[in-house]
């Protein structure tokens, strides 16, 4: 699809980075810190909902007697808990867009532009 | 109550029923040979160019994922043992975090077609090929036989068909509407047929839901007490000992089942993120952004999918009641076009169950195309011919393939009638989740891991999970099972993923351990780690 072509060059395609350079920017803080930042959210995050979903199914398995505990009307705690699943991972949701546009998509861009050459 | 059983079997207008269907399929038939005008290149066919936005294929994938055990098998599953099916929900839609913050950007940015294009970015291309596709293989048709189980289940209550031949007879129309489909539209056609779906799904269950709590005015509550009270008053003494509010009535029987439960739910979490079918659906758009934007659209629809079902189950309950809902054709995935007959009456009953038939025509679409990409792109045109097919043989193989899965799915679809469906697509889960995830999270995010942690990690998922399955409740020895005749279950469980999906991932370190020696690229792994987090070399959103 894209030929190698000059760095500063301003022809349509855009430029396969050598090897070497992806070894390079690899290494370079720019990147580290753009992994870092991508990591320090989504494995704490992954870990925090992983562990709410196991600690819901093992309610349900092993604390039938906790969860059919009625709060509202007939609405007991095993509902409650079940919806809670559902506003948790809408809001992780919203939470992981608002942060890769505001940390990861300008870092990702820059990195993208320095090695491709400007966006045409 | 007997007879109100027997009166409600007879439901709907068999003759309008299939023509919403088949408006349907003319609309979207119609659909597919629009798009199949621009599809030409083997990127049209295998992710419709890659220009979908991230709205559009957000509701693809929903369409996608949205199959027949979404909607039947858990409305049927929450109306007959209530809470317990709930659960399924719950772990379908959790687990679409794993998908949205671990795989699908990453994913889009490093692979082009297929799964196994990421799997095998930095490692042994052959091997590691071989045995991504090889599962994707697996999953698909797992996938694909519950989606053919499940037409048979619907016809046999739209049609009031009892015997196995005529079930079996709509399970091969669906299976060859299916090859058409894509054998014409290829990614794009399917994809649209997807949103299509989609749609009409959603907006369906949607009335549904309104429905029901407009009959109740309001009252959540309430519909639970009144689901309770149909359920007590069963002719059923085990339906009728039931607490269908709470969890158990379906895995709380003994310590066995508990630990069966605890094993679905580790496979519904983990199996969506590894499913071909889905990570293939973030190629169709152009850039991780937009990749990331069609997760966040599908969980939103999803999400609201589910919150329904679970009304729609409860509302069934009350509504229909369990004893009608088990003495129908088709038994529990028929709760929710039986309940679609108490709301609306036949016409309503019509639009849903084309909707539903609609749901697993686009799901064994895609699926159908997941499979043949794999075996054309990765087995053929890398491993075979390594590497030297054009794209065009590809594309030829492909629809080859196509036609060889639509026929193995109408065969085995046959065999699985009458299962859960959401039983069935928990075990598609199970395999995705042993022989996929597992691979691709270390490749993703683990330098060091390498081909040999790779084929470990990759064939022992999968023949694990295969094993098992096949040595479990749901192959022999019970009533239900695909040849209750037999009995050859050594392994308790009916849902493998406790035991083999944790096993994958240990392999996967364990093989990386034992093949540290052997040397591999390591200019590829820089370039696949700066890719996935870049999108360097991802062709560009503007049309060329």
């Amino acid at each position: 699809m894209t030929t190698a072509a000059p760095r500063e060059s301003s022809v349509p395609e855009r430029r396969i980075p050598s090897p070497q350079e992806f070894v390079d920017m690899q290494a370079s803080p720019e990147f580290q810190e753009l992994r870092s930042r991508l990591r320090r959210f989504v494995f704490p995050v992954t870990a925090f909902f992983l562990s709410w979903y196991a600690l819901y199914v093992l309610l349900a398995t092993y604390a039938d007697e906790f969860m059919a505990t009625k709060v509202i009307g007939n609405i007991n705690v095993g509902l409650i808990l079940g919806l809670g699943q559902f506003v948790t991972t809408f809001a992780i949701t919203a939470l992981y867009v608002k942060f890769a546009g505001r940390e990861l998509d300008p870092r990702s861009a820059a990195i993208r532009e320095e090695l491709e050459g400007p966006q045409q | 109550m007997n007879v109100l059983a027997q009166a409600h079997t007879d439901v709907g207008n068999p003759i309008l029923n299939i023509a919403i269907f088949i408006a349907f399929v003319v609309v979207t038939m119609g659909l597919v040979i629009k798009a199949s005008r621009t599809t030409k290149k083997a990127s049209d066919f295998y992710t419709g160019g890659g220009q979908f936005s991230g709205p559009q294929n957000g509701f693809a994938i929903a369409g996608d994922y949205l199959s027949a055990a979404s909607f039947l098998g858990i409305a049927g599953a929450i109306a007959v043992y209530g809470y317990d099916g709930f659960l399924y929900s719950i772990g379908f839609l959790v687990a679409w975090l794993v998908a949205l913050l671990l795989v699908a950007e990453l994913l889009r940015n490093t692979g082009r077609f297929t799964m196994a294009d990421v799997l095998s970015f930095r490692l042994k291309q052959r091997p590691v090929r071989m045995a991504a596709a090889l599962s994707t293989l697996a999953v698909s048709l797992f996938y694909l036989l519950a989606q053919m189980a499940g037409a048979g289940g619907l016809v046999a209550l739209l049609l009031d068909i009892e015997g196995t031949t005529g079930q079996a007879i709509v399970v091969a129309i669906v299976g060859a509407l299916m090859i058409v489909y894509v054998l014409i539209g290829g990614m794009k056609g399917t994809t649209y047929v997807q949103m299509v779906k989609a749609v009409l799904l959603v907006a369906g269950a949607a009335v549904m839901f309104l429905l029901v709590l407009f009959a109740v005015r309001g009252n959540f509550s309430q519909l639970l007490a009144d689901a309770q009270a149909m359920a007590s008053n069963s002719a059923d003494e085990t339906v009728a000992n039931r607490d269908i509010l709470a969890p158990g009535a379906k895995y709380g029987i003994s310590g066995m089942t508990r630990i069966d439960f605890i094993s679905l739910g580790i496979a519904l979490v983990l199996g969506t993120a590894g499913l071909p079918h889905v990570l293939m659906r973030f190629y169709t758009v152009p850039t991780a952004k937009e990749a990331r934007r069609s997760v966040t659209w599908a969980i939103s629809l999803i999400g609201a999918f589910y919150l329904f079902t679970l009304v729609l189950g409860y509302g069934a309950a009350k509504m229909v009641g369990p004893d009608v809902i088990l003495g129908a054709p088709g038994g529990e995935n028929a709760a929710a076009p039986l309940l679609a007959f108490e709301l609306g009456g036949t016409v309503f009953l019509a639009v849903i169950s084309a909707v539903a038939f609609a749901t697993i025509l686009a799901v064994v679409a895609g699926l159908a195309i997941t499979a043949s990409a794999s075996f054309a792109h990765d087995i053929y045109a890398n491993v075979l011919k390594r590497g030297n097919a054009t794209e065009d043989e590809q594309v030829r193989v492909s629809r080859i393939t196509v036609v060889v899965i639509g026929v193995l799915s109408i065969v085995l679809g046959i065999l699985a009638m009458g299962q859960n469906i959401a039983f069935l697509v928990a075990l598609a889960f199970a395999v995705a989740a042993s022989a996929n995830l597992p691979t691709l999270l270390y490749s993703l995010f683990w330098k060091k891991f390498n081909t040999t942690g790779a084929l470990f990690s990759i064939y022992g998922g999968l023949i694990s999970c295969l094993l098992l399955i096949v040595f479990s409740p749901a192959v022999s020895g019970k009533a239900s099972s695909m040849f209750p005749n037999a009995d050859f279950a050594w392994f308790p469980l009916s849902n493998p993923g406790i035991v083999s999906i944790p096993l994958a991932f240990v392999l996967g370190i364990v093989g990386t351990y034992v093949g540290r020696n052997k040397t591999e690229d390591p200019f590829k792994q820089a370039e696949m780690e700066v890719r996935s987090l870049t999108g360097v070399g991802v062709e560009k959103a503007v049309a060329h």
